[in-house]
């Protein structure tokens, strides 16, 4: 429970860090640092897979890929002229966050036993899944096995990326 | 296109740990059915290390072979899963349903396990082409294109 404290103010700083600071190779590297610490939140949350997945592509591959991206571009965030902020912005983005905060109030509390996500799927899935499918790693027979359907169509996605980068940027290439 | 690193160290370096992060990519895509990782977070790795051979030895050296072979290999992923949902529904059952994977002499328990390991192993090669690539497309400047347009 301790640990937990500094964990979300190191977020929340470098959050604020990587918007706020002028060289961007600095704001990659600190949004790297970012991903870690998210990383490590989940980490302690027991999310284990989620972890793993955010230190491998949040710290490692998108780091590489902003740089690649910045060094064809320009490494100085420059102040472009910006409109001033509409009034109706000022008052409508408030009105919204206690909207939102109002409607988090009817969210189920963090582990709570009787929420309907841990009364009705989540038992079915820990009782069934070593019968069924033969895999202990619960959150694998998840997303391969009961929602690989799920996992089909954003491997379409991921597909799509890589052909859309390769149209655009590789023009000269045979 | 990308030039090889000049120092010592980080060649000596890449030498060293590209293999490992290569082979910590096959351990956490085989290993998915029984701890954390799986296809995705194997692919992520299989492709950094890769990532890593060009950012250090250049597109054009023999360390960084793989990665221009597997630049060949698009859509080869999205096949294989593609190709297992397609076994399901030939075996008589719905599209991604591992009960019907027509495998004799496996019951059902282990057509799952199969299942799930080839889906996997198609997710990963997905993930792997793709980082590849796109890197590729990140890092190609368009110096070839000018040339070109100045002599024309």
């Amino acid at each position: 429970m301790t640990i937990e404290i500094p964990l979300l103010i190191l977020l929340i700083m470098t959050a604020a860090g990587a918007i706020l600071v002028k060289d961007l190779i600095s704001a990659v590297f600190i949004l790297g640092s970012y991903s870690f610490a998210l990383a490590l939140v989940w980490a302690l949350l027991g999310a284990v897979d989620v972890a793993f997945v955010e230190a491998v592509v949040g710290a490692g591959l998108a780091t590489v890929f902003f740089l690649l991206t910045l060094f064809r571009t320009t490494e100085k965030d420059r102040v472009i002229c910006r409109p001033p902020v509409p009034w109706s912005a000022i008052i409508g983005l408030p009105l919204l966050g206690l909207l939102l905060l109002y409607g988090a109030g009817d969210l189920p509390v963090f582990g709570d036993p009787t929420s309907p996500a841990s009364t009705v799927i989540s038992p079915l899935y820990l009782e069934n899944s070593i019968r069924q499918t033969g895999t202990p790693n619960v959150v694998t027979a998840v997303l391969m096995d009961y929602r690989s359907f799920d996992t089909f169509i954003e491997t379409i996605v991921i597909f799509t990326a890589g052909i859309a980068c390769a149209l655009i940027m590789r023009k000269g290439d045979k | 296109m990308i030039q090889p690193h000049d120092s010592v160290i980080v060649r000596t370096f890449g030498h060293i740990v590209i293999p490992v992060a290569q082979l910590f990519g096959v351990y956490v895509l085989m290993f998915g059915q029984y701890g954390p990782g799986g296809g995705f977070v194997g692919g992520v790795v299989i492709a950094g290390s890769m990532i890593m051979a060009i950012l250090i030895f250049g597109i054009e050296s023999e360390d960084s072979v793989l990665a221009r072979k597997i630049l060949h290999g698009d859509g080869v992923g999205l096949l294989i899963f593609g190709g297992v949902g397609g076994l399901c529904l030939i075996g008589g059952g719905e599209f991604l349903n591992y009960s019907h994977l027509s495998i004799p002499g496996l019951d059902e328990t282990s057509r799952h396990q199969v299942g799930i390991l080839l889906t996997q192993v198609g997710v990963a090669v997905d993930v792997a082409v793709t980082g590849v690539s796109i890197a590729i497309s990140l890092s190609f400047e368009e110096d070839e294109i000018s040339q070109d347009e100045v002599t024309d």
